[in-house]
């Protein structure tokens, strides 16, 4: 199955890419705000989700509330946008009902792993089949800047004025230790990279994470002192990260206090709604 | 955020003045999650504990569950705790709601109004508060800023009161209220201090020489006893909110009732209204009086306990009325003030006409020209004693 879809993916480079195939223009412009790293992360899904050769009406995405929730308001693909932390349960329940669906959550750090914290650590143990992407700004943007649980330690946000005293998430770790199959990370400055990583995401069979570092100019950003929004993708997401294939060949000083990049965790492990599906046919033939 | 007065007055929005009352009262406990547009209440109240002009202990929580669930925890330990909230949120705090009513906790809440999903919506109406109207909370609702100011610092009193001990909302409507700056006057922070007094629970969990449960489980053995306390004790907040408001208005020349009436003694024709709106509708009952069409106003306050026998009092009146909704209880027979307002007539003798109309959802905007258009409906039936359409939407 992924060998043709291979060299597909290659004759498909040369046709132009049609951005208006996959949004909704009259939704047009966005609300995010100029250096906001969604819209980037916005292209970068676009392109993997074409590259997939996948139908878009085949695709099924849902959200829950903050500004990357925005997202599936402006592509034409099967959207929802739900309540916020409650959009895994959505998707859940959208692919037990239709499991043929690709379903593709888009999120963010607080939507995700605050108050839908527990649907996501279900959704990885149950490895049912969808795409989490969690864009992780470490704030909460939508509402001004309070501090979510990805903010750095000592970070000033609207809730923090002197610093955070609380130890963040490593989204990575608590989906590989949640049980999904497939766990990545990515950066909006990453572009290209970021687009590979989410088309391995989209086809991979199981519950698959990727966690997105990308920026909030608007509030971490003038909270903590960056000068712009390109020099806040360069400290966090270009010196802050390091590509896992890069890592190995690093001296530790190199990676200490760094993220991982790319595919951090790939197993093959029984999907949910094929084993419901088994169980059902087998419990039909009776005995 | 420092606030500048100048001749003891000061521009603020609602969040602003919210934030700056609860700054004066100074709660023991304030655990929070972040909603529009209630969210400027706890960021500027953050400003004011990181400072150190409070001594609140804030618990910046992962949901409104949380918040709520720490609330309760918090008031059962002994401490007085306030947070705030808008739409989603206290949707989010519904299981919680309850148990800290039946607690018996006299926890204040701010809900910005805001309308429920779906489909999504950040702007005024509502069905939030709507919706908790059950839950055994007093409800109080504000037309401006000043007013939510003054609600918020007596519904300390109301709520801690020892014949009520209920958790208490104060409501305000999001955005128009809650964002719109207006001149008010601030009251100085010792007469707050003063006038909300130290807070002594009557039952605390911390008070380890007298230890009590609270929230146990309870069968058909008590429950509805447990029951029947929570709802004498709401019907007796009816009578401390009006003591408060007395006092309040002594203290600081503003008092305040069970509601508001505007030109109604002699009015033939009524709105009915809460919040903002209440304002605009004022706009249009002067323009007919001047045109000598005899129409007023009632606008509640106090919406938990409903205070039936004071408005069918001064309702009684009327030859007709509308009651204006800015939510739809969804029963097919229009809206909670709606139904509330025209049960409480029932007992009188000699009952007025009345219409529902909704209005507003979602933050549409309600005019000037909307509330005379009802006015005209309302004329003519308090002329003709018939009515033609008895619930409808309107502002469409
Ligand atoms: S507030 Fe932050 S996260 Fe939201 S759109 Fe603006 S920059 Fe992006």
């Amino acid at each position: 199955m992924s060998s043709p879809a291979v060299t597909e993916k290659k004759q498909k480079v040369s046709v132009p890419f049609d951005y208006n195939k996959y949004l909704r223009p009259n939704k047009l412009p966005h609300i995010w705000c100029p250096g906001c790293g969604h819209g980037i992360v916005l292209k970068a899904m676009l392109r993997a989700i074409h590259d997939s050769g996948i139908e878009k009406d085949n695709i099924c995405m849902v959200s829950g509330i903050g500004c990357s929730s925005r997202t599936p308001g402006y592509v034409d693909f099967n959207t929802l946008h739900t309540l916020h932390g409650r959009a895994i349960a959505f998707a859940t329940g959208i692919k037990l009902a239709k499991p043929e669906l690709k379903v593709i959550v888009v999120t963010g750090d607080g939507d995700a792993l605050a108050i839908g914290g527990n649907h996501f650590i279900h959704v990885c143990r149950r490895n049912i089949d969808m795409t989490i992407l969690v864009m992780t700004n470490a704030t909460y943007g939508m509402t001004g800047g309070q501090y979510s649980p990805t903010t750095p330690m000592d970070s000033i946000s609207t809730t923090s004025r002197y610093g955070n005293i609380e130890p963040p998430f490593d989204a990575c770790g608590m989906a590989k230790a949640a049980g999904a199959s497939f766990v990545a990370r990515g950066t909006a400055y990453h572009t290209i990279e970021l687009e590979k990583t989410i088309l391995e995401a989209i086809e991979h069979k199981g519950t698959s994470v990727v966690d997105i570092i990308d920026a909030c100019p608007t509030y971490f950003g003038r909270a903590n002192k960056y000068k712009s929004a390109s020099q806040m993708m360069e400290t966090i997401e270009k010196d802050g990260t390091v590509s896992v294939k890069q890592a190995d060949k690093l001296p530790p000083e190199k990676i200490e206090g760094k993220a991982l990049r790319g595919v951090l965790h790939k197993i093959d492990r029984p999907e949910y709604c094929e084993q419901y599906s088994n169980l059902i046919v087998e419990k039909a033939k009776g005995k | 955020m420092a606030i500048t007065m100048t001749k003891g007055q000061a521009g603020l929005t609602g969040n602003s003045a919210i934030a700056y009352a609860m700054k004066q009262i100074n709660p023991d406990v304030s655990p929070a999650y972040p909603i529009t547009p209630s969210t400027g209440i706890v960021e500027e109240f953050s400003s004011y504990v990181a400072d150190g002009a409070v001594e609140t202990e804030l618990i910046t929580v992962e949901s409104e569950h949380s918040a709520m669930s720490a609330c309760i925890g918090a008031s059962a330990a002994g401490a007085r705790v306030m947070t705030a909230t808008s739409a989603q949120g206290l949707a989010l705090m519904w299981e919680m709601l309850y148990v800290a009513s039946g607690m018996r906790l006299p926890i204040v809440l701010t809900d910005v109004n805001r309308a429920l999903s779906a489909p999504i919506n950040i702007h005024c109406d509502h069905s939030d508060t709507m919706g908790a109207r059950d839950a055994g909370w007093i409800q109080l609702y504000s037309e401006t800023v000043q007013e939510a100011y003054d609600n918020l610092i007596q519904a300390v009193r109301i709520a801690e009161n020892k014949n009520v001990l209920l958790p208490a909302m104060v409501c305000l409507d999001g955005f128009i209220t809650s964002h719109a700056i207006e001149n008010i006057t601030l009251i100085d922070d010792a007469a707050v201090k003063e006038f909300v007094g130290e807070y002594r629970p009557v039952h605390s969990l911390l008070d380890t020489d007298n230890p009590v449960t609270m929230g146990a489980m309870t069968l058909q053995d008590s429950y509805i006893e447990f029951k029947r306390q929570q709802s004498e004790a709401m019907a007796r907040a009816r009578d401390v909110v009006i003591e408060v408001g007395r006092e309040f208005g002594k203290k600081f020349g503003r008092a305040y009732g069970l509601f508001e009436t505007y030109r109604l003694d002699d009015a033939e024709a009524a709105i009915v209204i809460l919040n903002s709106a209440a304002g605009t509708t004022k706009v249009a009952v002067d323009e007919l009086r001047k045109q000598g069409r005899k129409v007023g106003l009632l606008r509640p306050r106090l919406f938990r306990p409903f205070p039936f026998a004071e408005i069918a009092e001064a309702l009684k009146n009327v030859k007709a009325l509308a009651v204006l909704d800015r939510a739809d209880s969804m029963s097919g027979f229009g809206g909670p003030v709606f139904n509330e307002v025209r049960s409480a007539l029932y007992e009188l003798e000699k009952r007025p006409r009345v219409i529902s109309r909704i209005y507003g959802l979602g933050g549409r905007d309600y005019k000037v020209k909307d509330a005379l258009a009802v006015f005209d409906d309302v004329l003519k039936i308090a002329a003709t004693g018939k009515v033609d359409t008895l619930q409808k939407y309107i502002t469409l």
